[in-house]
């Protein structure tokens, strides 16, 4: 294998979905898709747009996954007529992943679980957040509803490949640092367009110490540094992973060892500390513990990027046994159903609750300023989503603080920015 | 294909977020998401802005949620064409599958003032400030986009495509 055929983990994986023996970064190709995408927002648009081409049905009624997940439980009039249009679609078309209240959880939590998503797959998602599948080492990522509407018709999309960064992560993280204090530090230093139109490829020694979970946070978070897609190479924890949810295991590709990288970027893991991005740009990151004494009216545990089971086992070691900040509301959304069951029979929601937090049905709510728990004018959040942008959770004039669960469960407890071993 | 208008100039990293906020999110109504286009930022955009304004922005213009909202409702609020330094990918696509012209020019989106009157031949990429005078070649389409927009964006290029099969 020479350097001029290497190709990255992407790359390969692109390739084989284009019917191609190989690609190179900026070439046009059109790519096999093995799952389309979209939700309660995107998707009543996407069908519009798919009724205009004309086709009359879905390439296959297996790999099209609709999720109710933005604005539901349906919050206004208008929300419950977007997810009637998912709805109706879904019973049209007899679309077999289509997940109804019961059923549900946020998307990119969902999908993982149900065993839908795994290596070698090419997915687009009408949400930007679709890069979170790359953790299992799939080519995963977000497209707009013109894109989901022609990928159900055709089972095809068109990609430039993107040419790659590769992150090479070494040593093991200490207590209270998790997969999004690493991605948050790596926001911080390359940027929000830091990784614009590539891909961002992991690799290290480092990688053993991150659980999937944290591995599905860190790939969830490369659009917020501009990434086409962020990508995990597949390894035994991926494995068990995959055998855990009932998938058959997909393609595993390895990057070449001759691939080319437009740019290396070393992490040591050992080094980072609980990091948190401050208003209004999720690469403005600080320590948690040199945040000063920025007093905070709302924490929110939950969404695409931290709602996950090991997120609220975490967050519940904090807050038990301990008192909620007076005057300040906490807000815990388990990402699934699966999720939130799993969390009421470990015990997770009475620790919460005896500890002042509130326990929600699975949304991704307050995350997009869309319901359940929206911030007033001047008000402050420290929450475990995923953006910070001016009025993400509410009124304009609002502020959200990006942090991992821990220092999110910590900040609860003082009412202001707190690294957990403060309280710990 | 020419457009002219008057310019809108806003910084890096005008994100989706303030270009629709999610709040109106509940409608995928063009007018109504129009309506209330940039307000977060520029509550009087809506108000002010004319069919054939330009909006020039910095880098990474259009980031965060893959909402096609976004360009649709830029679209739809009368703007003819969007000039940054770099575009997110998503907001890049979703522009050229819907037909907003933008183009990729750093020194241009740089160097044209908020208020600017501003002229843009599509055919060459030229970008002229004529009040200035001065002009700037931005980065041409790769030739699968123009045909892409050619056809009038995704959809009606889709539909050509079934049809032939």
């Amino acid at each position: 294998m020479g350097r001029k055929t290497s190709m990255t983990m992407t790359q390969k994986i692109l390739a084989r979905a284009a019917g191609l023996d190989r690609v190179e970064p900026g070439q046009l190709i059109e790519a096999k898709l093995d799952l389309v995408l979209g939700n309660d927002i995107t998707a009543p648009v996407a069908i519009r747009e798919f009724a205009k081409i004309g086709s009359g049905r879905v390439f296959n009624k297996d790999k099209i996954a609709l999720v109710p997940d933005h604005f539901s439980p349906n919050k206004d009039i208008k929300a419950a007529e977007q997810c009637k249009v998912l709805r109706c679609f879904a019973c049209e078309h007899d679309i077999t992943n289509y997940f109804e209240l019961g059923e549900m959880g946020i998307e990119h939590a969902l999908l993982p679980e149900k065993g839908l998503v795994g290596p070698g797959d090419v997915i687009i998602g009408a949400d930007s957040h679709t890069c979170t599948y790359g953790a299992l080492g799939a080519f995963s990522t977000g497209v707009g509803s013109t894109d989901m509407a022609a990928g159900m018709a055709t089972g095809t999309a068109w990609f430039k490949v993107p040419a790659a960064m590769r992150f090479v992560l070494t040593g093991a993280p200490r207590a209270w640092v998790s997969g999004k204090d690493v991605i948050l530090h790596i926001i911080g230093k390359i940027g929000v367009d830091g990784a614009l139109y590539r891909s961002m490829e992991y690799f290290g020694d480092g990688l053993k110490s991150l659980t999937v979970d944290d591995r599905l946070c860190m790939a969830n978070m490369a659009i917020e540094a501009g990434a086409k897609n962020g990508i995990f190479p597949v390894d035994a924890k991926t494995l068990a992973f995959l055998k855990s949810v009932g998938h058959p295991g997909g393609t595993v590709f390895k990057a070449d060892k001759y691939a080319v990288y437009e740019q290396t970027i070393m992490i040591d893991l050992a080094s980072l500390e609980p990091t948190v991005s401050f208003p209004h740009l999720p690469s403005n990151t600080r320590l948690a513990r040199e945040s000063g004494s920025v007093t905070i009216d709302q924490v929110v545990i939950g969404s695409c990027t931290n709602g996950r089971l090991s997120d609220l086992v975490t967050a519940a070691k904090v807050l038990a046994g301990r008192k909620v900040k007076k005057g300040l509301r906490c807000i815990v959304i388990p990402a699934t159903q699966k999720i939130w069951l799993e969390a009421m029979k470990k015990g997770l929601f009475k620790q919460f609750v005896e500890a002042g937090a509130v326990v929600s049905t699975p949304t991704c709510g307050p995350c997009l300023g869309g319901h359940m728990g929206i911030l007033a004018k001047g008000e402050r959040a420290v929450a475990t989503t995923n953006r910070n942008f001016v009025g993400r959770m509410g009124h304009p004039e609002s502020e959200v603080y990006l942090a991992s669960p821990a220092v999110a469960a910590a900040s609860a407890l003082t009412g202001r920015i707190t690294d957990p071993s403060e309280v710990m | 294909m020419k457009a002219q208008g008057r310019v809108f100039k806003y910084g890096d990293n005008v994100d989706t977020d303030v270009i629709i906020p999610a709040r109106y999110l509940n409608t995928s109504d063009a007018a109504e998401l129009a309506s209330h286009c940039m307000e977060d930022i520029d509550a009087d955009f809506p108000k002010k802005v004319k069919a054939g304004d330009l909006m020039v922005g910095g880098r990474n213009f259009g980031c965060g949620s893959s909402r096609e909202h976004a360009p649709l409702a830029i679209k739809t609020a009368g703007i003819s064409c969007v000039i940054a330094e770099s575009f997110a990918r998503i907001f890049y696509r979703n522009a050229i599958n819907i037909g907003l012209p933008i183009l990729e020019c750093e020194a241009a989106a740089k160097a044209i003032a908020d208020g600017a009157v501003v002229g843009v031949d599509f055919e060459t990429g030229v970008i002229t400030d004529t009040v200035t005078g001065r002009t700037w070649k931005s980065v041409p389409f790769p030739p699968f986009m123009r045909e892409l927009m050619a056809a009038g964006g995704l959809v009606p290029y889709v539909k050509t495509r079934l049809e032939k099969k």
